[in-house]
């Protein structure tokens, strides 16, 4: 590889900062009801570590593989596993979690299939990492870090114990 | 053009996955295994307020039926638009055919009305995987029963319904009661059973319905019902097609019923937890008593319900598939053509 290794900041740090965050924003935002959603794999790893440290009641799992947008390219994805949320949304504040915010497509995706499920009140997003390159207009609302990569890199979240980046 | 292929090749891309859906014979445990997670998924999609999921949008499906069936047709419909497709249910034996158009003009003509997807039951066996092989690439093709050859959709719907029901497949003793002779789902059943590690699979009915072909299959054949149903884990009982009676292959319903339908003192000598199965639509008091397809063991409901989550994961898988082999064959041609440049 020509480019030099990029530093990754450390996951578990990233998770323990966002927790409290969060923990500001319920409060900032006076969420009610607040539930987190996480994407499935990585984010849905997060999500179940900030649940435990929150101490809040409920998680939900999103699996976006019926609602992405790449379907004609690329196919459906093997590991579909399904989603598995609460019975009812309607009304909730819901944090969304993924652990790499890029082209801002799964978060599209993401919301779509949340609508499908009820209505919420409003929709946070939080990402362990933000590295750029977006194609939609999607912004998160808290991010553990941000940095920049070579286009052709990948970050990936290995887990659920212990969380941990790595560019490849 | 003849027919020579192998229909378990025909159904699968270069690389191992579903483009069509014609047999469950030959199909690996794990291709299976995967419409059968996947069909899980699909039940948890249908239990929210919105019953769609977008994977299909756009795509346009045609139920091709030349034989009538109500409840296969509509469960295809219904899976086609829970995964937000467009519909054309087609009624062949009532249309162009009887005008005197061949099948191939009349696919041609839906073709040019640019479907994906066909979803075929037919009266001749091979009639899907004949249309599989003559359509254009990119349609997948799904049999939805070709004569007495498959109904592969109806086996897996089964295969979810041991599943959901006993936990797995494996080490179950499973029980296929009546017209095996003539029993599309009896073949897909034994295939898949096989498959997916059933341990024993049993075929029970009288000699005249019951070839002696099963037994290369894999399957034990009994012609009395006490002994072919102790100790199983799942009865699965097939509908007796009345028209059979006048083919001279049975006695009478009442003779059928008493020595062949499932009643509570028969069901007694299989497993106390044993469940009970029927494709429907069931003759009530001809194969089935009332009292035990209305029972606590039987989950012949649930089985339509499982029905639609299978079609839609076999729709969503070749749909996938043909998908997946469309876009590797465009970027070939594009490096191709980015060479010659």
């Amino acid at each position: 590889m020509t480019s030099s290794a990029t530093a990754l900041p450390d996951a578990e740090a990233l998770c323990q900062q966002l927790s409290s965050d969060i923990k500001q924003l319920i409060v900032e935002k006076e969420l009610k009801q607040p539930l987190l959603i996480g994407i499935r794999t990585g984010g849905a790893w997060l999500a179940q570590r900030l649940q435990q440290s929150l101490e809040l009641p409920e998680l939900g799992i999103l699996d976006i593989s019926f609602y992405r947008d790449d379907f004609d390219e690329r196919g459906l994805a093997t590991q579909a596993k399904g989603s598995e949320l609460p019975d009812s949304i309607e009304d909730r504040a819901i944090i969304l979690v993924d652990d790499v915010l890029m082209s801002g497509r799964t978060i599209r995706a993401a919301m779509n299939e949340i609508f499908d499920y009820g209505r919420p009140t409003s929709i946070h997003l939080v990402s362990l990492l933000d590295i750029g390159q977006r194609q939609l207009p999607i912004q998160a609302d808290l991010v553990g870090a941000s940095i920049t990569i070579n286009p052709e890199q990948k970050i990936k979240l290995s887990g659920p114990n212990p969380l941990q980046l790595s560019i490849g | 053009m003849t027919r020579h292929s192998d229909p378990t090749q025909v159904q699968l891309t270069a690389d191992g996955r579903l483009k069509h859906f014609l047999t469950t014979e030959g199909l690996s445990k794990d291709l299976l295994t995967e419409i059968l997670d996947l069909a899980d998924s699909f039940i948890s999609t249908q239990e929210r307020a919105v019953k769609k999921v977008p994977l299909l949008r756009g795509k346009t499906v045609v139920n091709l039926f030349f034989e009538n069936s109500t409840r296969t047709r509509s469960t295809f419909e219904l899976a086609a638009k829970r995964l937000s497709a467009d519909i054309l249910n087609l009624d062949i034996a009532r249309s162009a055919t009887s005008k005197g158009e061949t099948l191939m003009d009349t696919l041609w003509n839906l073709e040019a009305m640019y479907s994906d997807m066909f979803v075929v039951r037919h009266a001749d066996s091979g009639a899907a995987h004949f249309i599989a092989e003559q359509v254009t690439p990119g349609v997948a093709i799904i049999n939805a029963g070709d004569g007495r050859h498959a109904h592969p959709t109806q086996a897996m719907l089964d295969m979810l319904t041991i599943r959901r029901h006993k936990g797995t497949l494996e080490g179950q003793t499973v029980a296929i009661v009546g017209d095996i002779l003539h029993s599309r789902v009896a073949r897909s059943q034994i295939h898949a059973l096989h498959t997916l590690g059933a341990k024993e699979i049993r075929v029970i009915g009288p000699a005249t319905l019951v070839p002696k072909e099963m037994e290369e299959l894999g399957a034990k054949i009994y012609f009395d019902m006490e002994q072919g149903l102790a100790d199983v884990d799942v009865v699965i009982m097939l509908r007796l097609q009345k028209e059979r009676m006048s083919d001279a292959l049975l006695p009478s319903e009442g003779e059928y019923f008493k020595l062949y339908g499932l009643t509570e003192a028969k069901l007694t000598l299989a497993k106390p937890d044993a469940i009970v199965m029927h494709p429907g639509p069931i003759n009530r008091g001809v194969e089935i008593d009332s009292a035990v397809a209305d029972g606590d063991q039987s989950v012949i409901l649930n089985q339509v319900s499982y029905g639609i989550a299978v079609r839609m994961a076999v729709m969503a898988m070749a749909m996938s598939g043909q998908a997946a082999e469309q876009a590797a064959q465009k970027n070939e041609s594009q490096e191709t053509t980015g060479d010659d440049a």
